[in-house]
Formats: C-alpha cells, structure tokens, sequence
C-alpha cells in the first residue's frame, strides 16, 4: 500500500528567529516499518516530526506523505492520515471531559453516537484509561494524561503512527502497556524517544539526528554497537545492551 | 498565586456542571438559549432609574438553578465576582447625578445612587443567567445552539474559541506565576519589571498553545462544525417552556409587578 510511505527530501528548517533546527534531512520510510528519530536535546527530533503532518512547513525540501506531496490542499486529507502525539500532552487535550475529547475525532469523521461510544470505549480500554471517562482533562496526572492523548490520536484509526516521546512520564506498567500497543499497531510507526530500551525493542531502523542533521540511518542493532558514533551524538546503549551492573556479565 | 489556580479550576467546574443530567439539561439547548435572550432583553432594556422592577426577575435564575440542581453556594460565590466591575461602571453616577429621587426614612436618595444600584442589580440578573445557561447546558451545546438557531458559522466557532482561550491565557497564567512565585523566596515578586517580561512571556506563551491546540484539533477532523451525541429535538416541551417563561419576562417587564399586585389589590378592596 502505498499510501503508507513517507518520504522526506532535502528538508531544511530555520525557525523565525534565526535557529537552524534541520538542515538536509533525507528518508523515506516505507509502509508498516516502525522507525525511531533519536538525538541529543535540541537535536530537531520534534522539529522533523512536527513537519509530518504539517503544523511546520519546511523552509526549503519536500515532504510526501503516500502519493500526495504535502500541500495545503491535501492537507486535510494527511491529517486524517498522519495521527500525531505531541510531546506536551496539554496541548492535545481540549474539550470538558475525557469522553467528550476521545469523541471529538470520531465525530468529526462522522460516526453516529453508537459507534462513537463503542470506539472510545474500545481506545480508553487499550491504554488503560477506562476509569477515567468522566474526568475533566486537566485534573489528570501526566501519566494520565498522556494515555488520554494516545487514546484520542488512536480513535482515529490513523494509518502512521507519530509519536514525540510517548513513554516520557508512563510508569513502569503504563510503559508495557504502550509498548505492547505498539508492537500490535501494523501500520507505520515514527517516534522520538530517549528511551532507548524501548527503541531496541520495537524499531528494526533507527534514524539519528545529530545538530540538525541525519547522522546515521540504519537497523537498530547495528546502531547501538557503534559507540564512536554514539558518543559523538550524545547518547548511550541502551541498557539492556550494556554489561549487568551487579555482576559484570553481558547478555 | 492559589488564587488564579482556583479561579480557573471553579470556572471550569461550570462545564462539568454541564454534563449533569436534570429536567433543565435534557432540554434542547435552543429552547434554553432562547429564553435567556428574552430574559437579558427585557432586563436591559429598562430605564435607567429602574430598581423595584428588577427583582421580581429572580425568580427565572432562582427556579432555573434549582430545577437544574446546580450548586447554589458556588454560583453565588462567582456571580458575586461581577459586582465590583459593575461598581466601576456605575461608580460615577452619584456624583455626577445629585438629584433626589426618593426618600428612604430622613435620607434623600439621589437619582444617581438609584441608577448606580440599577446597573449592579443588573449586572447581576444577566450574567448570573448567562452562568445559569452554561451549567446547565454547556458552552459546546451553547454555541451548536446558537448555529442550528441561524447564527453564522464563524461566529459561532468564534465564540467557542475565545472560551478555550480564556482557559489557556489563565492556565499558562497560573503557571508562569507560581514559577515567579517559587522563585522570589517569599519576597512579594521581583518588581514591576519581572511582572512585565511575565505578561510579554504570557502572550506569546498563550499564542503558542491556542496555535497546537487548534493543531490538534485540525488534525482530528475539526472542519468548523461541533457534533455531539444526540440532537435533541425542539418539542411541545420545549416551546412550553420558551413561551411561558417569555410571557412572564414581558409582563414583568410592561407592568411593575409590585405596583400591579397594589393596585390588583386596591381594585379588589373597593
Ligand atoms: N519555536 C522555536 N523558535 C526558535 N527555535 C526553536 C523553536 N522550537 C525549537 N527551537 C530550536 O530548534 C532546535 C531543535 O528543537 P527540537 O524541539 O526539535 O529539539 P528536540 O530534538 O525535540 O529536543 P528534546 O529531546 O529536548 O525534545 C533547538 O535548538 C531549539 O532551541
Ligand atoms: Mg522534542
């Protein structure tokens, strides 16, 4: 299915005051493959997937998503596609109560108020958040909250999956909740994280981003043993694949 | 700064009173609108030295808020919240408008206190309906309302979100000043000039997040048009309910309901 593919060339983004956040990045990810964007603090991660589904437009490159270039005229139509998790989950959450803000997209795409239940229902169950429908967004905890933004971008049934450093704030069981919601998502997933953990287990590619730029591109494994190059870029193994602190055997 | 935490925090507890479930709820939002129109309508449009006649107009919020089991202490509480910007408006009035109008025991009442007393009593009735509408129908319903009653589209949409925005602008609010707070060691602020970086930073800080809320709401499909559950349907019920309260809105309004029930009274005894 083509229609999955998303293609970045040349991509060069300066922010209005000056900041050059990308400069040339180049990739194309391909229907189905889970991909994740790391780098240092800074490095552009949530610059580059903020262009994705165009809340950012690039200062100079091209931005495909399936066979459409993003345009403002095929915009609407890639948001539908492209469903996007912000970093700060505040800014995803808008409406009076957990129900009404999961129901907010289903509506939009024009189901009746049946199967708007049924599909909320369906996406608070998978994260975890059922007991939370009546609940007013704001008096969520962060965890909380984050697993309510997830949910709201799932009622959607997007095709790609983009994600700015969804387990930020989850606790442990939250974490392998969503990992395991990952794992079982077949369409194309992109996220940014720096847990590297989580990377290993459910990204077969890896892109770095150093400064702005593609340091490297490639499968994750091979990725994570190459500590020149992850020390250049301010990042670390991850831990499953460094010795065991207690007694020094590796895995 | 507690204070504007638990300011916003209570507004927003109106639009969870929104999502109770009473007579006054289930009724279609228009019906509830349209009232309230005739309502502040018929408040407003007195004269300006009007001040008996505007209490019999109680009675709408009161058997309105009752009816919808909304909580009387915390709407007092924020209706009380427009007296002193009444005040202001009102403030001039007595001293510019020195003549009697009425005599209270050995004091001569000015014109002027009259009016000022006026616009507060009025401030009070409308907002305190407008408050009423809200929590018993939710702003979202509201503004749907206002649309299906022919209002125009982007409008309506407006209207929607210059609410969220006051949550947002008074959100980052709140948290921009508890950091100051944190940070000033208990002194009272660092001066007139960290409060003006603070409000420049609250601007653009507010800007920002309305610009990836609106984002996000983009990118569910938001094309300009609020769906909810179920339409509920203008009946009997509701056009009962729009015409009655309205009739006694005019009546009340025509006919100093005080003076009608003296002379009512007066016409009975002879
Ligand atoms: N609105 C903006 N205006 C100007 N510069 C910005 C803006 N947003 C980000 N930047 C700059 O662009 C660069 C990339 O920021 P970005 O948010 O993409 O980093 P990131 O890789 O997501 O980092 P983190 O891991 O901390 O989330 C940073 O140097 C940042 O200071
Ligand atoms: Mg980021």
């Amino acid at each position: 299915m083509s229609h999955h593919i998303v293609e970045v060339k040349h991509l060069h983004h300066v922010y209005p005051d000056g900041t050059v956040a990308l400069r040339d990045v180049s990739f194309t990810i391909h229907h189905g493959e889970s991909v994740a964007v790391i780098g240092a603090n800074g490095a552009g991660k949530s610059t580059l997937l903020l262009h994705l589904n165009g809340y950012l437009s690039p200062t100079s490159g091209e931005i495909r998503i399936g066979d459409f270039p993003l345009t403002r005229k095929t915009l609407p139509e890639i948001r539908r596609t492209v469903g996007m998790i912000f970093q700060d989950a505040d800014d995803q959450l808008f409406m009076p109560t957990v129900f009404d803000d999961v129901a907010f997209g289903p509506f939009n795409l024009g189901l009746s108020g049946e199967e708007v239940k049924l599909r909320v229902k369906d996406v608070l169950e998978q994260v975890g958040a059922t007991h939370l429908l009546g609940k007013p967004p704001y008096h969520l905890s962060g965890g909380e909250k984050k697993r309510v933004a997830i949910a709201t971008v799932l009622a959607m049934s997007p095709d790609i999956l983009v994600m700015d450093e969804p387990t930020s704030g989850l606790d442990p069981y939250a974490r392998r909740q969503l990992l395991g919601l990952l794992r079982d998502f077949h369409h194309t997933r992109i996220f940014t994280s720096h847990d590297l953990d989580m990377v290993l287990e459910l990204c077969e590619r890896t892109i770095i981003l150093h400064q702005g730029r593609v340091k490297a591109d490639g499968p994750t494994r091979r990725i994570f043993g190459d500590d020149a190059l992850l020390a250049e870029c301010r990042l670390e193994k991850p831990f499953s694949m460094q010795g065991c602190p207690v007694c020094g055997s590796r895995k | 700064m507690r204070a504007i935490d638990g300011a916003v925090a209570d507004l927003k507890r109106l639009d969870l009173l929104a999502t109770g479930d009473s007579v006054m709820h289930r009724l279609d939002a228009r019906a509830k609108v349209l009232t309230t129109l005739v309502f502040i309508i018929s408040v407003v449009s007195f004269g300006r030295y009007e001040f008996t006649a505007l209490f019999p107009f109680f009675i709408y919020p009161v058997v309105a808020a009752s009816l919808a089991n909304l909580p009387g202490g915390y709407l007092i509480k924020k209706i009380a919240m427009v007296i002193p910007f009444a005040f202001v408006v009102g403030m001039l009035n007595p001293l510019f408008d020195r003549q009697p109008m009425a005599q209270l025991g050995p004091l001569a009442v000015s014109g002027g206190w009259i009016s000022c007393a006026s616009i507060i009593v009025r401030a009070v009735l409308t907002v305190g309906a407008a408050f009423i509408l809200v929590g018993m129908t939710g702003f979202l319903s509201v503004c749907q309302a206002l649309e299906r009653l022919g209002t125009p589209k982007p409008f309506t949409v407006q209207l929607l979100f210059l609410y969220r925005y006051i949550f947002v602008l008074t959100e980052e609010g709140a948290r921009a000043s508890r950091a100051r707070e944190l940070r000033s060691c208990g002194r009272k602020g660092l001066g007139l000039s960290s409060f003006g970086s603070l409000i420049g930073h609250l601007l653009i800080r507010t800007w920002l997040r309305a610009e990836r809320i609106h984002m996000a709401m983009l990118a569910r499909g938001f094309t300009g048009e609020f769906h909810s559950g179920q339409l509920t349907r203008f009946g009997a019920r509701e056009l009962f309910f729009v015409l009655g309260w309205s009739a006694l809105f005019v009546i009340l309004r025509l006919e100093n309901a005080a003076s009608f029930m003296g002379r009512l009274l007066a016409g009975l005894l002879t």
